[in-house]
């Protein structure tokens, strides 16, 4: 059942990205544009998941257990370090110089726009060399 | 600052979409959703590869299910240099790596449950994003 789950929530949140048009990195760029020509979109895409999850998430925390899970993982991370603040600053460079983040350019490998097969490829080589440092 | 192809609706209507997928990851199988962990994780862990696998193709489905019910062709445009889009691409990879989120993880996951460290994360990558664009626009 996991797994069904797993490919259904990709799916919704797979539409989701396309409905809001955060696949196209043009429309990111412009939230990113805040001096220039700027397009708040995003930031209403925030706020519209921010609405669902959060109360749900709080009402849900306390409860014993996930109905298809034996227990719920939740990061316990709680220090702010050199590390969050220097991966964050990494990746808001990558992010503003292309406009795509991890999930719009996964979820476009299905338009095979060879531009966004490239970042994909690129994104995996730093996820694996961020691994091994 | 001038407002441009601003498009509240879609935008809130995704976003809805999003976080209802967010919750039902968390309720039905414990997870809070972030896409580079989910994505990063299929390829170095074994722990739970079939399920990040699967997520990931839902994605893909995703933008496939919805074009084929809407027969609306999607677009998008991406301008950079192939020199770009590597570097743009091994800075998405490692710094989400590092400071363990993306978007989704930190900006909605860790939002949604009021998680300082996420906060920190997602002022962090917009400021930085926003310098990026305003540096890229005047070079």
């Amino acid at each position: 059942m996991n797994k069904i789950v797993s490919l259904f929530c990709g799916i919704i949140f797979g539409i989701g990205l396309v409905i809001s048009e955060m696949i196209n990195p043009a429309k990111v760029l412009g939230f990113l544009n805040l001096f220039g020509e700027w397009d708040p979109s995003l930031a209403f895409v925030m706020i519209g998941a921010l609405v669902v999850a959060t109360p749900l998430f709080h009402l849900f925390k306390n409860k014993e257990k996930p109905i298809f899970s034996s227990s719920f993982s939740i990061s316990n991370k709680k220090e702010i370090d050199k590390k969050l603040i220097i991966g964050s600053i990494l990746f808001g460079a990558g992010w503003g110089l292309v406009g795509l983040c991890p999930g719009p350019a996964i979820t476009s490998i299905a338009l095979l726009n060879m531009s966004s097969v490239t970042f994909v490829i690129a994104m995996f080589v730093g996820f694996y060399i961020a691994k091994l440092s | 600052m001038n407002i441009v192809n601003f498009t509240p609706v879609s935008a809130l209507t995704g976003g809805l979409l999003i976080g209802l997928s967010v919750i039902l990851f968390f309720i039905l199988n414990g997870r809070m959703t972030g896409i580079s962990g989910i994505a990063s994780n299929f390829l170095i862990s074994k722990d739970n590869r079939i399920d990040n696998l699967l997520f990931l193709v839902g994605l893909i489905f995703g933008l496939l299910i919805y074009s084929y019910f809407t027969s609306q062709k999607i677009e998008i445009s991406i301008t950079n240099s192939l020199f770009l889009l590597i570097g743009g691409g091994l800075l998405v990879g490692l710094g989400t790596k590092i400071s363990g989120g993306c978007t989704s993880g930190h900006g909605i996951s860790g939002i949604s449950r009021f998680s300082l460290r996420s906060i920190i994360a997602t002022m962090t990558f917009m400021i930085v994003g926003i310098l990026t664009v305003l540096i890229t626009n005047i070079l």
